[in-house]
């Protein structure tokens, strides 16, 4: 059972309290981009063993999305942190650094 | 017109705490930008009370505001004021970003009175309430069983549940099951 942070409220929010919204930082390709883009933007997901970005809405509380950055395997979740942003802030990729040296999530490490 | 009725029209039931259904509330949900000045004093003057911080409600018995999510409050005032309220507030906010709706048909209220009711909570809900974290005066959205819902602690004895009025029947039923004789677990 994952226990996130909701940077929005500031309260620790279960799990079930909590709406999954896929995979974090993906780039919304439109009108104009290639088959391959598009492709990747519609179905291609990572799917790792270990770190992980995300996006979750706390949809019974605040109602609002967020992002979390956690451990597929462990469960261990590495920080939260606002939506409003297209990349981990570097405090959390630090984070993730201590914990999981050497760690790769697409193109971030 | 027609008169106005809550959903369970006052239920109540005593089990190791008791559970009764509060009755009519006036409430109106504002949405706006709640760190901007002249938002905070539209909704203060109208409210006779100021803006609690997250996670919190500034009220006394029928009157107040609880803090909803980081752009929303809910007002509550007594049920026959919430017209004149909601006139008085959407004049007050006339030109700002903000948003006023009249909600209180919307919902229903439930209070629980009983030295063992942050038990009772416990059973239902995921948050965290024991007394060292959910204090006096803390509004929390989450949710009791299936359903979202608010809980609100008034005093050390006494918690107020608010929901949807369209689940006023599960809410009071779950309450009631939770509540009853022999059902006691101690722990807080």
């Amino acid at each position: 059972m994952l226990i996130l942070h909701c940077p929005n409220c500031g309260v620790d929010a279960d799990e079930t309290e909590l709406a999954p919204g896929g995979e974090a930082h993906l780039t919304r390709e439109g009108p104009g981009s290639s088959d391959e883009e598009f492709e990747q933007y519609l179905f291609l997901r990572e799917n790792p063993r270990g770190v992980h970005f995300e996006r979750w809405r706390h949809a019974m509380g605040c109602g609002k999305w967020f992002h979390a950055a956690r451990c597929t395997t462990t469960m261990e979740v590495f920080g939260t942190y606002p939506a409003q942003t297209s990349e981990p802030p570097q405090e959390i990729r630090d984070r993730i650094s201590d914990r999981r040296p050497g760690w790769r999530w697409r193109e971030l490490s | 017109m027609s008169e106005p009725v809550s959903a369970l029209r006052g239920e109540s039931y005593d089990g190791h705490i008791r559970v009764e259904e509060a009755g009519l509330r006036g409430m109106i949900t504002v949405r706006g930008d709640l760190s901007s000045e002249a938002v905070a004093r539209a909704v203060g003057e109208v409210s006779g009370v100021e803006v609690p911080g997250p996670n919190a409600a500034n009220a006394s018995d029928a009157r107040g505001l609880c803090w909803m999510s980081p752009d929303e409050l809910l007002l509550l005032v007594p049920h026959a004021e919430a017209g004149e309220t909601l006139r008085r507030l959407s004049d007050a906010l006339a030109g700002e970003h903000a948003l006023v709706v009249d909600v209180s048909d919307a919902r229903a209220t439930f209070r629980l009175t009983g030295a063992p009711v942050r038990e009772v909570l416990a059973k239902l809900t995921p948050a965290d309430v024991s007394p060292g974290v959910f204090e006096l005066g803390a509004f929390r959205r989450t949710r009791l069983a299936q359903v979202p819902a608010a809980i609100w602690m008034r005093d050390a004895q006494t918690a107020e549940v608010v929901c949807f009025r369209s689940v006023a029947r599960y809410m009071f039923d779950l309450l009631a099951t939770a509540a009853r004789p022999g059902g006691e677990v101690g722990y807080f």
